[in-house]
């Protein structure tokens, strides 16, 4: 991203958030945490409800202070300080538009309080709907507007005293999924367009996949990991990662050597190898649609033969289970259409099939529950 | 991004600081003022609530001379045998009265709920009367109708009218609008759901009725009675009136410290009578929680289905009910314009003289005007400020605490002990207050005391129904917060700020029982010379003067229903779609 990118030594991160732990009364909602995050960057804290997301969000504005820790924000120091002194827009669930405000009142709120000129705020009120694509509803009230339009205007209000931080709580989950697709799109071009450094939260790993420059995985009140979309689904950190986003198989297994190991009776090989020691109990990821059925005698390593289960049509692909004969192995993997039509497969048969070892993903724990 | 390729693949966290230290957020200007104001509102609560009952409790312990004495003036209350006997007579009234009221008012709450009733608004509207009126306007009517000159003295059977029979109707008709508010509102929140089931598995009505209807409005009638048995244990003003020879405590209290100036007693009585309230307002807390439980928010509201023999009997019952309040505010104003009742009944505004009579005349009336105003316009700010206040300062739990606690107290105070504490805590020189003794401004406070709590709960709902975050926004865009309490909180709750002025205004208007001892004879009020009048035997031009309360009420009341209508209907036209 060019915002970040300018400076030639590597600057400071633009949010810089250290030891942060909030207790209510006995219980911990956040332990520890460390984070940071780079000047223009849109982040994601994903997590199941109660993973402390949300409240790690208002702990970073200061709507609920930390009970300890460190925040710093452009280098300065906000951990303490009240709301109003510091620098961000936001961006609520409820989106929490003034009713009886029109919506160039409520995107003006913030200007007209400081004491900005008329003209300027008129000005400015404009461009921001422009922006948002609702300059012709300037004079309606926010109840005149549907859930969709509600949103952009609680972004355009969020937007109207230039913060340096966008903060999202759960922006699109009030919306029903088609508005919520559009909109995804919408703020993501938004946010690369103003390289606002913005964090989302929500729940939605679809949600999150699709906007953020980087994912935050929050279980139980810490940071399981952080990562690019695309490495936090393709190499989860933790077993609950795995368990969280996507769909995956949990195969129980016991390892054999560095870089192979035994999963219901098959012995597989997989990368990188771990240091666990022989013996040790493990769990086996792989994602239905890892599973490689064209060109297999190419594949040299975890080559199987397997019988085709029940197959469902699920519309872009066929979802299925696969038994490996001679073992307990059952695997659900995706089949695209294409394959199956290409290799004629069919429910019952059996078929060449390869688990590439560096799709593979192992751990010594089973997923925890959320 | 920069860093991203330069990363290996799963981003290793931050270097951890070495120990987080605790963090406690610095106070911005708004929690700053929020905080003050709300210790002024603590403050505010503490003068007008806690130590006026404060002093009552301490008269109550302690001699003529101030010194304290133990027990000894329980002991003297239960060693008189006429105070005992007024304990017991209070009870059997209060009890008698409740039982038909509440059993009347749920009658009428049940047809105007479950069955296709016709002019239902109409009869809302009947049943709002005794609201309008200080209860002594039922009391003389009474006399008018049942007293030794009364028109409908036959009806009685040779029982006399001044007692305990005129007592409990007075009390009735009072205390009627109250509980049906409360009934009403018990049965209005039915789930159609339920008696769908029931009528499907082929349950009777009456059994419908006996484990649907009643189980349902329980909660409503449990509150209903407590509410009524304590408006009526701590009215004086119907004993007053009609009483006669039968004494109650509210009288007793009443004649202890305004006849014989013995305070010490007078405390007592009030405590004793502090009881069944305070009694009452635990039971209601206790029962809204769980009516609160009782509604789901997936709740199909019931519609009533026209069933022509039940209509009918309902009509019938509610015609009679409503003919008996009619009647009863009849009798008062036909008596008000008669001449001289009952030899001259040419109709003449004679006993609106009210200049040529004693009691106060009409500076009187024009004083009620003007502190039921005063209450409305200053109770109204104070106690939605303060609501405002309890409601959206951050942190501060133990402050917001003990004002919502102060704010609710007066729910649990009889007026009567209300304006005992006042005499008993202003009267004293030594009191920085003293000045306010006697004063218009004394009235004010102990009427916005006196009715702090229901207001206080009208606002916190409306307040509570408003989306929380509109502060944080405001915060965020570094808004101050008075600004979006002027631009949206009290715009958006524009409606219960008008139902809080309203609410109070009424009130102010009719209450006698916290005010009878406070008034000097500058601020002579209007409901104190009804009672005066009546006491000096001028009973027309009380009846007179009673009248005129309720019309002012009544003119209120219907200006306050064009103006939701029509002003509401332009300032709130972000209300529609």
């Amino acid at each position: 991203m060019e915002a970040a990118s300018g400076a030639a030594a590597p600057a400071a991160p633009y949010l810089q958030i250290r030891g942060v732990t909030k207790r209510f009364g006995t219980f911990t909602a956040l332990e520890r945490v460390d984070l940071d995050v780079e000047a223009g960057e849109f982040v994601a804290f994903l997590g199941p409800s109660g993973c402390g997301k949300t409240t790690l969000l208002r702990a970073i504005c200061g709507l609920d202070p930390p009970s300890a820790g460190t925040i710093l924000q452009g280098g300065r120091d906000v951990t303490a300080l009240p709301v109003r002194e510091r620098d961000f827009g936001i961006v609520f669930q409820s989106y929490a538009l003034f009713p009886n405000l029109t919506i160039r009142a409520n995107v003006g709120y913030g200007l007209a309080a400081i004491g900005r000129p008329k003209a300027e705020v008129e000005r400015r009120v404009a461009e921001l709907l422009e922006l948002v694509g609702l300059a012709d509803r300037a004079e309606k009230y926010p109840a005149q507007l549907s859930g969709g339009q509600q949103q952009r205007v609680a972004l355009a209000r969020a937007l109207a005293l230039r913060p340096g931080l966008l903060l999202l709580d759960e922006p699109l989950s009030a919306l029903d999924a088609r508005v919520r697709a559009r909109l995804r799109g919408e703020i993501r071009d938004l946010q690369r367009r103003l390289g606002i450094t913005t964090i989302m939260v929500t729940h939605d790993q679809e949600e999150a996949l699709t906007m953020a420059d980087r994912i935050v995985v929050m279980n139980r009140g810490r940071i399981e990991q952080v990562g690019r979309p695309d490495e936090v689904y393709a190499r989860p950190a933790t077993a609950f990662v795995a368990d969280f986003i996507g769909k995956m198989n949990f195969l129980a297994g016991r390892l054999l050597a560095p870089d192979r190991v035994e999963v219901a009776g098959a012995e597989l090989r997989f990368e990188p190898p771990l240091d666990f020691g022989p013996g040790a109990t493990v769990t086996v990821c792989l994602r239905p649609e890892d599973v490689v059925v064209r060109e297999v005698e190419r594949r040299p390593a975890n080559r199987l033969t397997a019988e085709v289960g029940v197959m469902e049509f699920i519309g872009n692909h066929f979802q299925t289970t696969l038994h490996v004969p001679g073992t307990n192995l059952d695997i659900s993997a995706d089949l695209s259409i294409n394959a199956v039509r290409d290799l004629g497969i069919r429910p019952g048969r059996t078929i060449p099939i390869c688990l590439p070892p560096d799709r593979l993903r192992v751990f010594p724990e089973p997923p925890r529950p959320s | 991004m920069a860093t991203a390729s330069s990363r290996p693949l799963a981003t290793p966290l931050p270097v951890p600081a070495a120990a987080p230290r605790p963090v406690r957020q610095a106070l911005s200007r708004d929690d700053l003022v929020m905080r003050a104001g709300l210790g002024l509102l603590v403050l505010w609560l503490a003068l007008s609530v806690v130590l006026p009952l404060w002093a009552l409790l301490a008269k109550a312990f302690s001699g003529p001379a101030g010194e304290f004495v133990g027990l000894a003036n329980f002991a003297a209350y239960l060693a008189t045998p006429a105070l005992s006997t007024s304990l017991a007579n209070s009870l059997l009234i209060a009890a008698v009265s409740t039982v038909i009221c509440v059993a009347l008012a749920f009658g009428y709450a049940w047809a105007l709920t479950r069955t296709c009733l016709p002019a239902k608004g109409l009869f809302k509207a009947i049943a709002a009367i005794p609201i309008l009126a200080p209860s002594l306007l039922p009391a003389i009517a009474l006399v008018y109708l049942f007293g030794n000159q009364g028109f409908a003295r036959w009806a009685l059977f040779g029982h006399s009218i001044y007692g305990p029979i005129g007592i409990v109707i007075g009390e009735v008709f009072w205390t009627f609008p109250h509980a049906l508010i409360i009934v009403t509102t018990a049965l209005a929140t039915a789930d159609a759901r339920l008696y769908e089931a029931a009528a499907a598995l082929k349950a009777s009505r009456s059994r419908i009725f006996w484990t649907v209807t009643l189980p349902g409005a329980r909660y409503g009638l449990i509150s209903a009675t407590f509410v009524v048995f304590t408006l009526v244990i701590t009215d004086f003003g119907v004993p007053k009136v009609i009483g006669g020879s039968f004494n109650v405590l509210a009288v007793d209290v009443y004649k202890q410290v305004v006849g014989q100036q013995n305070f010490q007693m007078g405390a007592v009585v009030g405590l004793v009578l502090l009881l069944p309230a305070l009694f009452s307002f635990l039971v209601d807390r206790l029962v809204q929680r769980r009516q609160a439980a009782l509604l789901s928010a997936r709740a199909v509201p019931l519609v009533p289905t026209p069933d022509p023999l039940t209509d009918r009997l309902a009509l019938l019952f509610c015609s009679i009910v409503a003919f008996a309040i009619l009647v009863i505010l009849g009798t008062a104003i036909f008596a008000s314009l008669a001449t001289f009742w009952p030899y001259d009944l040419t109709p003449s505004l004679k006993n609106y003289d009210f200049d040529n009579m004693d009691g106060g005349g009409w500076e009187s009336y024009r004083n009620s005007l003007e502190m039921a105003a005063l209450t409305a316009i200053f109770g109204t700010a104070i106690i939605f400020g303060g609501a405002w206040l309890v409601e959206k300062t951050r942190r501060f739990e133990l402050v917001r605490g003990l004002a919502q606690l102060l704010a609710l107290l007066p729910l649990a105070i009889p007026g009567l002990v209300m304006g005992l504490g006042y005499i008993f805590f202003f009267v004293e020189p030594s009191n920085p207050f003293h000045f306010l003794y006697g004063s218009m401004a004394i009235l004010v406070i102990c009427t916005i005391a006196h009715f702090y709590s229901v207001a206080h709960l009208t606002a916190v709902t409306a307040l509570k129904q408003l989306d929380p975050e509109f502060e944080s926004v405001s915060a965020s865009l570094k808004v101050p917060l008075w600004r979006t309490f002027f631009k949206v909180t009290v715009p958006v709750c524009l409606p219960a700020i008008l139902d809080i002025a309203l609410y109070l205004f009424l009130n102010a208007m009719t209450t006698v029982s916290a005010l009878v001892f406070l008034y000097s004879p500058r601020t002579q009020l209007a409901s104190i010379a009804v009672l005066n009048m009546d006491d000096a035997g001028d009973i027309a031009p009380a009846a007179a003067m009673a009248v005129m309360i309720f019309l002012t009420s009544a003119v209120v009341r219907g200006l306050y229903g064009l103006v939701t209508r029509g002003f509401l209907a332009r300032t709130q036209a972000w209300r529609r779609r």
